[in-house]
């Protein structure tokens, strides 16, 4: 098998692979959410409701489709999709596992490997935002438009405090490939150790970014109807509720590659090349991913909403100082430790 | 195969900027000329320049042209508002402009470019244009700082409101 | 990618770069001239801006010269200060003439 078709194959089962993890994040949000609640969660469909997801997306696909009278037709139609492409297009950098080396060829679990990797992910989420913004836009109605105009704000707050953040990281590992920060934090020498007030800021920044509470202003129901997605109807909202659970997998396992290691472990980093060590370090990165996705959905059910004012406070009073403060502090060590 | 590649590239660019001045919509202009970076964008990876390539999506796509869609959203422009002039204002400026691109095209074709031979063709690298930036322009890099906090003071002082005086 | 060049530098002549650019800030120049929108003419003149940001960046990566990346920095960020407070000025006219017509602003007229 050439070269291409190996490429083809892997992206096609990232794309697969994303999608499943999202369909089950909504059952396990679920149920996470009633364990956090003392109570059961869904367990009708299949058994331990396994099916859940299925009979989810059947119900959505059977619902009436329709367009608002004066909605912009097109950009209604679009605007589900830009949402679903950006959410998607991250999955294209994360380095899922170790090399399968196999008698010369080698595969990498990767899908592309881009020198400036790491900014690429970081243009993508700013792209996000124009899903939202063209669908309130689209809708016609006053909660919708309130609703992204809040959603966007938000977003570009928090993108400016994410962005410091990074550039601390870098100026650690002095490479934006993805590959490379992986491959430098083997062993014990995961970036987190290194880096812990970057880590916060991008993890309350990654909450931000992807709409999830407590800074879940844009959809919340109890004051915005439904806000960006009130207009929109079977498999549209399909695509946005969906396209926000494959933000939440993809910014798990962007946290996952930039401070916890990636697919590195302490035992299974000193293996040898080979089958094993492909499959554990998958399953050690799908480990992490889990576990993030599980701190995601274990704040979501703990901490109420904030308010608007609070929220801007937050992300321009205290994280952007707080992310200059942690790069003047990563400079001064890297300065110390050069003299 | 690369040519190709180029001028399919170059022929979307054309049309999605034609596109941006003539659609009525101004909500379907601002996603033409997102497109529109997009495919320079493309352009720049082409010549391996690809952090610029990027940071032109990072600022022009996702910082200004939200920008314009907040304006735009809070303008709440529809497309009945715009006058249009009619086919005689477009045939003058198409005439004018036509004029002015044969031109530049001629004088700049006409010369004859010296060839780069031993060209360092990683300019474009993040390390090579970091290292260019921080030591050769490092001044005009701390003044453009000193720009953006300009631009900042003046956007906040221009959204004031004003102190109404009842008299 | 580090060792051999680009293939565009060898299949593709500069000139084909010029041609692009040109044309591009006509595009520009023609909405400037036509559209009464003012946002609309706001964008025209990022889509000039870019015209030279793509015309500069192809010499420098011709000639293996940075400056005209560098030059592309500036003009990034002097074009996000310009559009920040060019739209804030947009909104202010908004608020008191109501209109975003470009005929209408025409106080400053003797």
């Amino acid at each position: 098998m050439s070269a291409v078709m190996i490429k083809l194959i892997f992206i096609v089962v990232v794309f697969g692979v994303s999608l499943f993890v999202a369909m089950y994040s909504t059952y396990a949000e679920r149920k996470i959410a009633a364990f956090l609640q003392d109570r059961l969660g869904p367990n009708r469909a299949g058994p331990f409701g396994i099916l859940q997801p299925f009979a989810d997306g059947i119900k959505l696909f059977f619902k009436e489709e329709f367009i608002p009278l004066k909605a912009d037709r097109w950009l209604f139609l679009m605007g589900p999709g830009f949402f679903m492409i950006t959410a998607l297009m991250t999955s294209a950098v994360i380095p899922f596992g170790a090399d399968f080396i196999h008698d010369g060829k080698t595969i990498a679990l990767q899908a592309t490997d881009i020198n400036v990797g790491l900014l690429y992910i970081f243009g993508v989420v700013s792209l996000g935002v124009y899903g939202i913004l063209i669908g309130g836009w689209a809708s016609n109605n006053k909660f919708s438009l309130l609703g992204a105009i809040r959603a966007a704000s938000q977003n570009i707050s928090y993108e400016l405090a994410m962005g410091m953040s990074i550039v601390a990281l870098v100026m650690m590992t002095s490479t934006l490939s993805l590959r490379e920060i992986v491959d430098q934090q083997a062993g014990w020498h995961w970036n987190v150790f290194y880096q812990p007030l970057g880590f916060l800021i991008f993890i309350i920044c990654a909450f931000a970014e992807t709409n999830r509470a407590p800074f879940d202003l844009p959809e919340c129901e109890t004051e915005l109807v439904g806000g960006y997605h009130t207009e929109f109807s079977s498999m549209k909202l399909g695509f946005y509720l969906f396209a926000e659970y494959i933000n939440m997998f993809i910014s798990s396992a962007v946290l996952a590659t930039l401070f916890f290691g990636g697919y590195q472990f302490p035992w299974v980093s000193s293996m040898d090349p080979g089958l094993t060590k492909t499959i554990l370090s998958v399953v050690v990165m799908f480990g992490k991913i889990f576990f993030f996705i599980f701190l995601f959905m274990w704040v979501r059910w703990t901490l109420p909403r904030f308010r608007y004012d609070q929220l801007m406070n937050l992300g321009w009073k205290i994280l952007i100082p707080l992310a200059v403060v942690n790069i003047v502090l990563t400079g001064a060590v890297i300065l110390y430790k050069m003299m | 195969m690369i040519d190709k590649i180029f001028f399919i590239l170059s022929a979307l660019t054309v049309i999605s900027a034609s596109m941006v001045i003539i659609s009525r919509h101004p909500m379907r202009s601002v996603l033409y000329l997102v497109l529109t970076f997009f495919l320079i964008s493309a352009h720049y990876v082409l010549m391996n320049a690809q952090f610029l390539a990027l940071v032109n999506i990072v600022v022009y796509a996702g910082a200004i042209m939200v920008l314009f869609l907040f304006v735009i959203m809070f303008l709440n422009l529809n497309k009945e508002i715009e006058q249009h002039k009619g086919l005689v204002i477009w045939l003058a400026a198409i005439i004018a402009g036509g004029s002015f691109m044969l031109l530049t095209m001629a004088a700049l074709s006409k010369t004859t470019l010296p060839q780069a031979t031993d060209a360092n063709y990683n300019i474009g690298l993040v390390e090579n244009l970091g290292a260019t930036l921080y030591k050769e322009y490092l001044l005009p890099m701390e003044i453009s700082s000193v720009l953006f906090l300009i631009a900042m003071a003046g956007v906040v002082l221009l959204g004031r409101k004003e102190k109404i005086i009842v008299e | 990618m580090e060792t051999a060049a680009p293939q565009i530098f060898s299949s593709i002549p500069l000139t084909h770069y010029i041609m692009l650019s040109a044309a591009l800030f006509m595009i520009g120049l023609i909405g400037v001239m036509v559209r009464r929108n003012v946002i609309i003419v706001f964008m025209c003149i990022e889509i000039m801006l870019n015209a030279a940001n793509l015309m500069l960046t192809a010499a420098s990566s011709y000639y293996g010269n940075a400056a005209g990346q560098i030059m592309v920095f500036f003009t990034m960020a002097v074009a996000a200060a310009e559009v920040s407070v060019g739209l804030a000025i947009i909104v202010m006219i908004y608020k008191n003439l109501r209109t975003i017509n470009l005929d209408v602003f025409n106080k400053l007229k003797g």
